[in-house]
């Protein structure tokens, strides 16, 4: 790095390097088209995405219906919209479940270091071993399709990675000079986590949001598509997926769209996560992943 | 080693009670059942007792390896379901990850002897999509492009050699892809060290240098990788067997779980975890055999 030593603060230096990364700043733009897109659903289409026209049926993408209509006469392009809604919201809350429980925990356990470290992370290392995909298929089969249930399970399957790289982060800090003065003017320990350390390591936990959110959404698209996450007549990405591939013979384009948009949304997130991760993360070195 | 067994303990605790404390028994949907063949059912199988004697005759029978009879098999028993199945779920889940190591391999080292060329470009640009195409996006296309339209498959089943190809692809791709990319990083990180200067140096051939100094150290990251593959490859045959039709453990699973098939659902979430936990155990002697250094620390 032979840059001038010009004062910038850590924000504006990763945004510089972040603009320099074509394929992150497309998949960012990509994104905020898609999630803009499926917010406004309502307003961009004038079908709902429940409203059936058996009388129709299926019929090849037109000017009056650009994705065409699926078995049951609904717009394919609607329901898109409206399946896009659902997996970014699904993403959203469920990587947030993992933030608010991940990121206390790694937090606290890295700064208490010692036996309670020990015996918190080996909790996290235990759980980390236990077939988790296979708990959330039966949480969802015994209690039912339960949109709120599917945030709560997929979340808390989530924190343990968070848990893990937020700890290792904070063991490196809690020996810092800016610390050891906060100890020293008497502040309390849940301050110093809170107010010092945390906003110390937000550049991380913003990177492996990015990188949780399209696990996140592939659990959820997983799980529709075997039928036991979200339930029609409301709309999911993996249930489109599923509906299209069973249909595929005779209508192609059920499965081609549904397809194509969940395969760009997560070649978008996964270019901005890495893009991400070089311009914030120093462990990383450009290039190297 | 010996954490596995509360690992285990805890799963089929918190599986047993959430099966059985759960709305609605295995008997519920026949609708046309009299209360009395219910009632006569749920004795024949013990699902009258209290529940916590249910649990520990569950774990006793389960010392003995004996899983219980099947709710939704009547004529079968878990264990017989399992021997069915077992052997179709290992030969796909073992042929994936036979063609995710070798394309992976293959792949990360040839991206990684010209970085930042059109020879590293094109296969990571290729494992990208292999990680942005999760398998039931891969399979459905894959059936539609080379089953129907081109032919040259059959869009479902498990019977011919040919019927092998494009589950296994679809299975081990996302895999293939990570490995591709671990490999290329790792060897990356190698091939600039001092030892491989030595080794050029000395004249060895291209390919020893590559192959024996540097891809042996190389391979450390891909062999942790393969404990969390493994699993992967599990959750995926999921998937791919519903896709594919393919009569293993997988479907049988997810068809378990809609039948809320108790017995079954526990059976095979036992077989499972039994399964990575053995996994992972024999990645760990494996890690130890490549890096002397894991093993003084043990």
């Amino acid at each position: 790095m032979s840059r001038k030593p010009v004062k910038n603060s850590l924000w504006a230096d990763s945004w510089k390097q972040l603009r320099k990364n074509h394929a992150a700043i497309a998949g960012l733009i990509i994104l905020i088209i898609l999630i803009t897109a499926s917010a406004l659903a309502p307003l961009l289409t004038p079908y709902s995405f429940e409203q059936q026209n058996l009388e129709l049926g299926a019929v090849k993408p037109s000017l009056h219906h650009w994705l065409g209509t699926d078995t049951l006469g609904r717009d394919l392009f609607t329901r898109l919209l409206y399946g896009g809604r659902t997996s970014f919201l699904v993403g959203i809350c469920a990587t947030a479940v993992s933030l608010l429980i991940g990121v206390p925990y790694g937090a606290v356990s890295g700064y208490a270091g010692g036996k309670v470290d020990s015996v918190m992370m080996r909790i996290v290392d235990i759980l980390y071993t236990m077939p988790f995909t296979i708990l959330v298929i039966i949480l969802m089969v015994v209690f039912g399709r339960n949109i709120l249930l599917m945030f709560g399970a997929i979340g808390a399957i989530q924190w343990l990675v968070m848990a893990r790289i937020i700890r290792g982060q904070v063991m490196a800090l809690r020996k810092q000079a800016f610390v050891e003065a906060a100890i020293a003017i008497g502040a309390s320990h849940p301050r110093i986590i809170f107010k010092h350390i945390i906003p110390n390591v937000l550049g991380i936990i913003i990177v492996y949001t990015t990188l949780t959110i399209p696990h996140v959404m592939l659990m959820e698209t997983f799980l529709s598509f075997l039928g036991l996450g979200i339930q029609p007549p409301m709309s999911s990405w993996g249930l489109l997926i599923k509906d299209g591939a069973s249909v595929m013979e005779t209508y192609p384009w059920l499965l081609i769209s549904p397809a194509i948009v969940f395969s760009v949304t997560l070649f978008s997130m996964n270019f901005l996560g890495d893009g991400l991760r070089d311009a914030l993360d120093p462990r990383f070195s450009k290039g190297k992943f | 080693m010996l954490e596995l067994i509360p690992v285990l303990l805890i799963s089929i605790t918190i599986v047993f009670f959430m099966v059985r404390l759960a709305p609605g028994g295995p008997f519920t949907s026949e609708k046309s059942f009299p209360a009395e063949a219910i009632e006569r059912l749920n004795q024949h199988y013990g699902l009258d007792k209290p529940i916590l004697v249910q649990y520990g005759n569950y774990l006793l029978n389960l010392l003995k390896g004996d899983l219980g009879p099947s709710f939704q098999y009547p004529s079968r028993t878990v264990n017989d379901i399992i021997k069915e199945t077992f052997p179709v779920s290992l030969e796909l889940g073992a042929l994936a990850m036979l063609f995710a190591l070798s394309i992976g391999l293959l792949a990360g080292i040839v991206a990684s002897l010209k970085p930042n060329t059109l020879q590293d470009h094109m296969p990571m640009g290729l494992a990208m999509t292999g990680i942005c195409m999760p398998s039931f996006v891969l399979g459905p296309l894959l059936i539609l492009v080379f089953g129907l339209w081109l032919g040259w498959f059959n869009a479902s089943g498990w019977e011919l050699p040919s019927d092998r190809v494009l589950p296994v692809i679809t299975l081990g791709a996302a895999y293939a892809a990570y490995i591709s990319r671990l490999t290329r990083g790792s060897m990356l990180e190698i091939l600039p060290a001092d030892y491989i200067r030595t080794a050029r140096a000395k004249g060895l051939s291209e390919a020893t240098v590559i192959f024996k100094h540097t891809l042996k150290n190389a391979l450390l990251p891909v062999v942790s990788y393969l404990g969390p593959a493994t699993a992967g490859i599990l959750t995926g045959s999921f998937v791919v067997e519903t896709i594919f039709n393919i009569p293993g453990m997988g479907r049988m699973f997810v068809l378990a779980a809609f039948n809320r098939d108790y017995t079954l659902i526990l059976g095979l979430v036992v077989f499972f975890s039994l399964l990575v936990v053995v996994f992972n155990a024999v990645v760990d002697i494996l890690l130890g055999l490549l890096n002397p250094k894991l093993r003084m620390h043990a």
